[in-house]
């Protein structure tokens, strides 16, 4: 299994990364090397740069010239603060996940009245996350892991091989998030994504890296992280 | 802040003694007597004739913000373009009244002129608006949006549902003041109602004045009923058709306002005179013309209005600050706050410059109408905005009894800054005011303004438009340091 692995090709391969945004946490010394089909958790406590890194990773992916456009054919993200447009429905917000890839005239009529195609593809993805009946609610309206489940809609119909999360599950209750990431894993070739939950990460990911004050602190495939390790996170 | 608020409040003090505040008129309470009579029997059977004049009062209105509407987002796109924003400045800061001065000379007595009064300063101002409103709106979403997205998806997907309701609030609000702006055009002879209530008050036929007055109030009182967003592309197509009908332009006028009219008498003198319309393009007259008559007319006019403003921007604070309470639930219950609130209202929707003009017929020309006319209607706006702020706090349980120390130590504390803010907002609109009431009379900037368009000097006017123009634009960017510096910000509403 890991030398399969190893054969996968390259998505990221970052050396001795730096990197700030402004009001987010600066990373220092990143180093790291990111294969097609593995699937990352970041571990950390708040304020250690998971979200700072999982950014990093999205704007590299978007370069023009990343060198790796022929596995990367889409990247979808699922912001922390789930980023909707609160004014719209759910069925539109998951929709914007796909405007790059129609004309601005279909997305014109989208908006005005939503057509056929779009609406059977998404009304199959609210179902899978059980959020059929709110498809024409505005996400203004909707309770915190409601919004969550429709920024994760959104990147599941937008698809592509590679899936950034940032606390994917953070508003979602542990019955439902389980499901929610079996959806994810099952959607996304390539997941890197953040966790607070030390079950899920165990469970749902093959490699964790453990982050603290923007410093990588371990980088290690899941049977290899132990609980002194992630309790090094958390308390130095 | 405080010493901020105490050096404008010194200053205005400073400029009473140089303030003309004389009643000229022999009888002025016996006159208010029977306009106060007009109101108890206002003559509504003189409505139905002057149907039409209600009639154009909105047509224009409508045309002129949607015209306004679209110039103006297409000029918030460019907004952060420092050009653009001069423009957008410039052209706002010019009151509808001046534009309408240059647009009769330009197009003759006609709708258009009415229409591109009105259109024209307020695209300035929606483009400033809807720039701000996008600039402090919701960014989070935008991080939803794929990257190759197109610029047009991009903002129908990503920004104008965000930016929405906003938009549509203040544009409702700016059509209320079209209303207004419309109505008050009649002053100088457009077929809108201003044009039969000067007649009105002029002729002393005063419960016609007072019908077409509440006419106008109903029509703005009225607006959150039929002013709704699925009917107005009707109402703005059936405003244009109307408009349509009646439009006449003389191209040939237009060219000669353009080439000749505009002109600066020294080029044009030799030419009048031998009758060849020779040109002169020698510089040093025009330099001379300009320098004569900004030194003898501009130097006062813009004294006069500055001493105006200080003093209506004081009295303004004052005046809300005193009249808030009467309508914040923290001071005031029924029925007096109800009864408070229906004056606030009134004195918002009646247009300054028709409150300056019946204040004139009663106290002949000074700045003492100028003042009270302003103030009012600015104060009673402010007032509104304060009270409403007001409301939002929350009392503690243990708070004090005595209004007098509620109002010290509770309130007043949480919403001076947002106060200072929209009163140092209105400085601009204050100004703007200022100069146009120089028209009722009063030796502000629109007074000489006014005498050399009657005397057909249009370069003279254009030349004196522009300085009030400058004037504004300084005393706005004077109100946005002063904004910046005391680090307040009106952000709970947008109105200007």
């Amino acid at each position: 299994m890991k030398s399969d692995k190893l054969q996968n090709p390259l998505l990221f391969d970052l050396v001795d990364e730096r990197a700030d945004y402004q009001n987010k946490v600066a990373l220092k010394r990143i180093t790291l090397k990111i294969r097609q089909g593995e699937k990352i958790a970041l571990m950390g406590p708040s304020g250690a740069g998971k979200t700072t890194l999982l950014r990093l990773l999205y704007e590299r992916s978007q370069l023009p010239l990343n060198g790796y456009q022929n596995v990367l054919n889409e990247v979808a993200y699922v912001d922390q603060h789930y980023a909707l447009v609160s004014q719209l429905s759910v069925l539109h917000n998951v929709y914007m996940g796909r405007l790059d890839r129609n004309s601005t005239f279909f997305n014109l009529r989208n908006l005005i009245r939503p057509q056929k195609t779009v609406l059977t593809e998404i009304e199959l993805i609210l179902t899978d996350l059980n959020m059929e009946q709110q498809i024409n609610q505005t996400t203004g309206t909707l309770s915190g892991g409601q919004k969550q489940r429709t920024a994760i809609a959104r990147a599941m119909y937008k698809g592509g091989n590679l899936l950034l999360a940032d606390e994917p599950i953070s508003s979602i209750d542990v019955q439902q998030a389980g499901a929610i990431l079996d959806l994810l894993c099952q959607n996304a070739e390539t997941i890197v994504m953040s966790l607070h939950n030390v079950d899920f990460a165990m469970k749902y990911a093959q490699r964790i890296i453990g982050l603290r004050q923007g410093e990588i602190l371990f980088d290690q495939p899941t049977s290899h992280v132990t609980l002194t390790m992630l309790d090094t996170l958390y308390n130095p | 802040m405080l010493r901020t608020s105490l050096i404008f409040v010194v200053i205005a003090l400073l400029s009473l003694p140089f303030a003309d505040l004389e009643i000229t008129t022999s009888h002025p309470w016996t006159e208010l007597g029977q306009i106060a009579l007009g109101a108890i029997q206002p003559d509504l059977s003189a409505l139905w004739q002057l149907k039409t004049a209600l009639l154009n009062t909105v047509v224009f209105a409508f045309c002129g913000t949607s015209i306004g509407v679209v110039l103006g987002a297409g000029l918030a796109f460019g907004f952060s373009w420092a050009p653009i924003r001069l423009f957008c400045v410039f052209i706002r800061s010019i009151h509808e009244i001046f534009w309408a001065f240059l647009f009769l000379n330009i197009v003759g007595l006609n709708p258009i002129c009415g229409v591109l009064s009105i259109a024209i300063p307020y695209a300035g101002i929606f483009a400033k608006v809807y720039a701000e409103i996008v600039q402090e709106s919701d960014k989070q979403p935008l991080v939803g949006i794929p990257t190759g997205t197109g610029v047009i998806s991009r903002f129908i997907y990503g920004v104008l549902p965000v930016i929405y309701a906003d938009a549509k609030h203040y544009t409702t609000y700016r059509f209320e003041c079209a209303l207004r702006s419309s109505a008050i055009l009649g002053f100088i002879g457009l077929p809108t109602l201003g044009y039969h209530l000067e007649t009105a008050f002029r002729e002393g036929t005063y419960q016609t004045a007072w019908a077409l007055l509440y006419a106008f109030y109903l029509l703005i009182a009225s607006l959150k009923y039929w002013l709704k967003p699925r009917l107005t592309p009707f109402y703005v197509v059936g405003a244009f058709t109307l408009l349509s009908q009646e439009v006449t332009v003389s191209w040939a006028n237009v060219l000669r306002f353009f080439t000749v009219d505009i002109l600066p008498w020294p080029m044009r003198r030799v030419g009048v005179w031998s009758g060849t319309n020779h040109i002169d393009f020698s510089l040093v007259p025009v330099l001379e013309w300009i320098k004569d008559i900004l030194i003898t007319e501009g130097v006062e006019g813009v004294w006069n209005t500055l001493i105006l403003t200080q003093i209506v921007l004081a009295g303004t604070g004052f005046f809300a600050l005193l009249v808030f309470p009467f309508t914040c639930r923290h001071f005031s219950r029924w029925p007096m706050r109800p009864i408070s609130q229906y004056v606030l209202v009134v004195l918002r929707t009646t247009p300054e410059y028709l409150l300056a003009y019946v204040f004139v017929q009663l106290w002949g020309p000074s700045m003492i109408p100028a003042v009270w006319a302003i103030l009012l209607h600015n104060g009673a706006i402010l007032a509104f905005l304060t009270s409403n702020n007001a409301d939002r706090l929350q009392g503690k349980i243990d708070r004090p009894l005595r209004y007098i120390d509620r109002y010290f130590y509770e309130v007043l504390p949480r919403i001076y800054g947002q106060f200072l803010a929209f009163l140092f907002y209105r400085w601009e609109v204050i100004i703007r005011e200022s100069s146009i009431l120089g028209v009722l009379g009063i030796y502000t900037l629109g007074f000489y303004i006014d005498s050399a368009i009657v005397d057909h000097q249009l370069d003279k006017a254009a030349l004196l438009i522009l300085l009030t123009g400058t004037l504004n634009v300084s005393i706005d960017t004077v109100s946005q340091r002063v904004r910046r510096r005391l680090q307040i910000s009106t952000k709970l509403f947008v109105l200007d």
